[in-house]
């Protein structure tokens, strides 16, 4: 760029009206792509939309899977049996997040007496991330009811938000623990020539900024956990998946199935275009 | 006041101090120079007990603070210490990245904190711009804060590890001033600089690291106009 344009562009800058060769060159080229977007994808909904149709058993599934009738007749219960999903995910994610905080800072201690404490956030994690959730929502739902335990103590409710607690807060531990060690350490040392104590340090300057440098992480952790809400429906509440489950052996047809899909869509996609929204954003912030 | 003796310190086999020994009287300004890698962030981080020395001592007032095990807490209250890179705390106001140290230190509430740390920042010429955060002011502002950040717990001592080395141009003569004007109010202060001028003009001592030995120390006329060692001569003569 020349030292003219460079003033040229200042220039546009303080008034806008004329727009730069730039300008009208980069309009020009969104607008072709814009098209060729279009087209393309007209063309393969169109293939799809008379394709598909054609398929041989089209009528039978048309019929088990995307039957208005039965979707009309299911779909209000099973937005009622969701309230469950959100219920139980709504009180999943305070613990979630304070085990979670406990853990890794468990792990970052340097204190020899609180070794024990490290260890054991080592093992929580290691434990925890190798395990299937299904199998810990099994081994929790199933196994601590069987001791024969009083009501409520044997609802499968607790045990189930349980499973999904110990699951996730060790993800999440070490989702805050890469964040706490993504901050640089000139920080704690400006904090440490200062003369505030390491728990200081960490309370009000490390954790603060660590925490926000991990949100889009955990918020892809919670759009997980909405769905891992689900697996619950093996060991017995009734929420959204079983009352899918229970009308398809009801009215021996799928479509409640795709209502549910349907419902888990309209909650996780505006989901993840928020978090990729905030990753995009601090990716701008930090450049 | 403070008093280096004999102190070492080696990063795996690399022995970055070989034998330091430095007083600074109170009041007094100690220019530290050196070519990069000489050592000059590493003496002034083991004075304020950010790294542990492998031997000697460190006296602040008679008292051994490079005694292995004692709490650097206490110690580091009483010594400032301004990076190169500012270090702000990035999710803090100004204001906020002053007070958090007084507040958690000394355990004083905002309110009674507030027309010292009012009266600081005015001092420096920042009176407003006590509610911007970090990314919203310039680099100049910025170092400015770190300084009445450091200021703010009443220190004894002050340590600069050349400030000015991150700023553009003609932004470093507002941080020299600031260290100008506590130099005027007595401050002791031990800076690791390359503002040569600026050191010949104010302190009372300038050390010249090489290689983590204090090859040449005096008065700057001594050591600016007649050093005595070669390698002072050609350091200063490659620098001005
Ligand atoms: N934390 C560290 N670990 C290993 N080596 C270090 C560390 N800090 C400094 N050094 C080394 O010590 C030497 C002196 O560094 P430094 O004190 O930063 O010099 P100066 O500030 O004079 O440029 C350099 O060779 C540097 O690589
Ligand atoms: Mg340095």
């Amino acid at each position: 760029m020349t030292l003219q344009e460079k003033t040229d562009g200042a220039a546009a800058a303080a008034a806008p009206p004329r727009r730069t060769r730039r300008q009208a060159y980069e309009t020009r080229v969104r607008r072709r792509s814009n098209t060729v977007a279009a087209v393309s994808t007209a063309l393969v909904v169109l293939a799809i939309v008379t394709l598909v149709p054609m398929a041989p058993g089209w009528e039978a599934v048309k019929k088990s899977f995307f039957n208005a009738e039965v979707f009309a007749q299911t779909f209000p219960r099973l937005v009622q049996a969701f309230l469950w999903d959100i219920a139980i995910f709504a009180w999943s994610v305070p613990l979630i997040t304070v085990i979670a905080l406990a853990i890794a800072l468990a792990r970052d201690t340097r204190n020899p007496a609180l070794f024990p404490l490290r260890l054991f956030g080592i093992l929580y994690t290691d434990i925890f991330r190798g395990i299937p959730v299904i199998l810990v929502v099994y081994l929790i739902g199933f196994g601590i009811p069987g001791l024969g335990l009083p009501r409520p103590w044997n609802s499968p409710y607790i045990w189930g938000t349980v499973a999904l607690v110990l699951t996730y807060s060790a993800y999440v531990a070490e989702i805050f623990r890469s964040g706490i060690e993504s901050i640089h350490d000139s920080q704690r040392a400006a904090a440490s020539s200062l003369g505030l104590s390491q728990s200081d340090t960490m309370r009000f300057v490390v954790l603060p900024q660590a925490i926000r440098r991990v949100v889009p992480a955990n918020m892809n952790m919670l759009i997980a956990l909405q769905k891992d809400v689900a697996l619950l429906s093996f060991i017995g509440p009734v929420e959204v998946l079983r009352q899918a489950g229970v009308f398809k052996s009801l009215l021996a047809n799928f479509t409640p199935y795709v209502g549910a899909a349907l419902i888990f869509l309209s909650v996780t996609i505006p989901a993840t275009r928020y978090a990729d929204y905030l990753i995009a954003r601090q990716r701008r912030e930090r450049s | 006041m403070l008093d280096l003796r004999d102190v070492t310190k080696s990063f795996g086999g690399n022995r970055v101090l070989d034998g330091i020994s430095l007083t600074v009287e109170r009041g007094e300004m100690v220019c530290l120079i050196g070519a990069s890698g000489s050592g000059k962030s590493t003496l002034l981080r083991c004075i304020n007990l950010l790294e542990p020395i492998d031997d000697g001592a460190v006296f602040l007032d008679g008292q051994d603070i490079s005694e292995p095990g004692l709490n650097p807490d206490p110690v580091r209250r009483r010594i400032g210490m301004v990076f190169q890179s500012y270090n702000l705390f990035p999710h803090m106001t100004a204001e906020e990245n002053v007070m958090l140290a007084p507040r958690r230190v000394h355990g004083k509430s905002r309110e009674a904190l507030r027309p010292k740390v009012t009266e600081l920042f005015t001092r420096f010429g920042l009176a407003d711009r006590m509610q911007h955060f970090p990314d919203q002011l310039s680099g100049g502002q910025q170092q400015r804060v770190a300084i009445v950040r450091a200021l703010a717990m009443r220190p004894e001592i002050m340590l600069f590890d050349e400030i000015t080395s991150a700023l553009d141009p003609e932004l470093v003569g507002e941080v020299l001033d600031v260290l100008r004007q506590l130099r005027s109010e007595g401050m002791t202060m031990v800076l690791a600089t390359h503002e040569m001028k600026f050191a010949a003009e104010l302190a009372d001592k300038i050390c010249f690291l090489d290689a983590g030995r204090i090859a040449e120390q005096g008065p700057p006329s001594e050591i600016f106009k007649a050093p005595k060692k070669d390698r002072t001569r050609a350091f200063l003569a490659r620098i001005l």
